[in-house]
């Protein structure tokens, strides 16, 4: 790690971004976000398709040029010192990305030899195959695996060279509700070996269940950033929902009691339910998640 | 600068190693087939530039097959930039576009000579057995899968589509495979379509390689065009490369 970049972060953020701005033409896609991701945290990226998610980690993993903006991995800048900002980050893309007519072993170890590890730390290629309960289909071809087991085995291929921080893209886009909770299992296993997280998703439930902290993007901006509990607890804990003139109204209330005692006064049907992410997405830029 | 190039290798190796029972035959059945039909059939006692028509054949299908299976490294490059992603763990990954360019290209020389052994041996019950062993033969079949492999990195980082791969292959290397001295003696066209024709590489390839296996000494000039139209075609894929990234 060179001087200037030590300057640049303290040694609790993995992740530094500033002003960090991509355009597409006259399309802004990311409009100069800042925000840092600490050691050993899950960190959410939460907006709709098209708010800038994918664009982010694309950035920070070194797959797309910022236009403007500065961002470091673990000290080191993205760009300047791209190669060691890459060995700290495991990437997780959104789409399946395996070699599918090789091997699970081999997919590991193409990628043991890209990051330049040593003979040695092939052992840790069949640690992380149990790690990730896939060891017996070490030798099986990625066609033969399920939609859950290539999601376990990228996460697998992306931890093989002990990153800082591993980088999820929509990690259980696609996936039945339970393998997405086996996913999100082995993401919070990955957190407890101290490895920092940064997710993105439009999952609110995802996001709820996972983050320590969640930053809510909207058309390439973020335009809140703080604990989940924090966002909800902003509106109340409880909402009650209502249709009014073909539309959902949603109103908040500190206590069940509250709640409960207002919905006694209204003469349209209504539902009583806790606050969630989608609410503090709501109030903030007036439309839905999805 | 190119450490890493040896996991990009490793990759398409693998790949070449899962589809060997399938890559042998489909790398044997075009040379076969021009044997039979240009070598057989035109006539097997014919003799161009002093040798018969088999032993004039086999050198230049040595130069085209080794040309189309070092180009065919684009079609590979796209499948896993288009298909599969796979690009982007390269992307990913902390080596420089030169270890991955260097990757491929190396890839695609090995796959060009996996052909060039296959025509040498199928050459064998045609009686047709060339000087292999000189170096200058091999020199020829090396700069030549250099430069076409090359030029096929740089092009795959350009194309959009399987369809634009297939245009460049339909406009740019099958009027070379057969224009590039490969089934004739270029001095049999009229000069002025002899002369545009002396400046493509497989011209030169085709020249070094022939002359060379005909034991004989092709003179400096070939393996220099091909050495410097090989080091221009790097450069160009390792600038193509960098501008990959969106």
């Amino acid at each position: 790690m060179i001087s200037n970049s030590a300057e640049q972060t303290s040694a609790e953020e993995v992740i530094k971004v500033a002003a960090l701005a991509k355009r597409y033409g006259s399309l802004e896609a990311l409009s100069g976000v800042f925000f840092k991701v600490f050691q050993g945290e899950i960190f959410a990226y939460l907006g709709p398709n098209g708010s800038g998610k994918t664009t982010t980690i694309r950035i920070l993993t070194g797959l797309t040029r910022a236009t403007s903006g500065d961002a470091w991995i673990n000290g080191f800048h993205y760009e300047k010192q791209a190669l060691d900002a890459k060995r700290q980050c495991g990437v997780v893309p959104q789409t399946i990305n395996l070699d599918q007519e090789l091997t699970v072993f081999d997919n590991l170890e193409i990628h043991r030899r890209l990051f330049g590890l040593s003979s040695e730390s092939r052992r840790r290629i069949d640690l992380l195959l149990d790690y990730v309960g896939l060891l017996e289909r070490r030798n099986a071809t990625v066609r033969q695996l399920s939609g859950g087991m290539k999601r376990r085995l990228m996460i697998a291929r992306a931890m093989v060279h002990e990153p800082v921080i591993l980088f999820l893209d929509e990690p259980t886009v696609g996936l039945d509700p339970a393998i997405r909770r086996d996913i999100w299992a082995l993401i919070k296993k990955v957190q407890a070996d101290g490895v920092t997280v940064f997710l993105t998703t439009h999952y609110i439930e995802e996001a709820e269940f996972l983050a320590d902290r969640i930053a809510l993007l909207d058309r390439g901006e973020i335009v809140a950033l703080d604990k989940p509990q924090t966002m909800m607890s902003a509106l109340g804990e409880w909402a009650i929902d209502q249709v009014v003139h073909n539309r959902v109204v949603s109103s908040y209330f500190a206590t069940h009691a509250e709640a409960g005692k207002h919905a006694l006064e209204m003469e349209n049907s209504y539902s009583i339910r806790r606050v969630n992410l989608e609410d503090a997405f709501l109030q903030m830029t007036g439309k839905k998640l999805l | 600068m190119i450490k890493g190039w040896y996991a990009v290798y490793y990759r398409e190796m693998l790949i070449v190693r899962r589809r060997l029972p399938q890559m042998v035959p489909s790398m044997a059945v075009s040379p076969l087939l021009y044997m039979m039909a240009f070598g057989y059939a035109m006539g097997d006692q014919k003799i161009v530039e002093g040798h018969r028509y088999l032993e004039f054949l086999l050198p230049g299908l040595i130069a085209m097959s080794s040309m189309v299976q070092a180009f065919a490294i684009a079609s590979e490059i796209n499948i896993s930039r288009f298909y599969w992603n796979i690009f982007e763990e390269f992307q990913a990954a902390p080596i420089s576009r030169t270890a991955y360019a260097l990757g491929e290209v190396l890839a695609g020389v090995t796959r060009a000579h996996l052909s060039v052994l296959i025509i040498i041996v199928m050459g064998l019950p045609f009686g047709v057995c060339l000087a292999y062993y000189n170096p200058l033969f091999w020199l020829g079949t090396i700069l030549n899968s250099f430069v076409f492999s090359a030029m096929a990195v740089a092009l795959a980082m350009v194309v959009k589509s399987h369809a634009e791969q297939g245009m460049l292959i339909n406009f740019f290397i099958t009027p070379m495979a057969f224009l590039g001295g490969t089934f004739f003696p270029l001095d049999n066209l009229p000069i002025w379509i002899r002369k545009p024709l002396e400046f493509l590489p497989l011209t030169h390839a085709s020249n070094a390689i022939r002359a060379s296996a005909f034991g004989q000494n092709p003179g400096y000039l070939p393996y220099v065009v091909l050495a410097v139209t090989g080091i221009v075609c790097f450069l160009v894929a390792l600038n193509m490369v960098g501008r990959a990234r969106d």
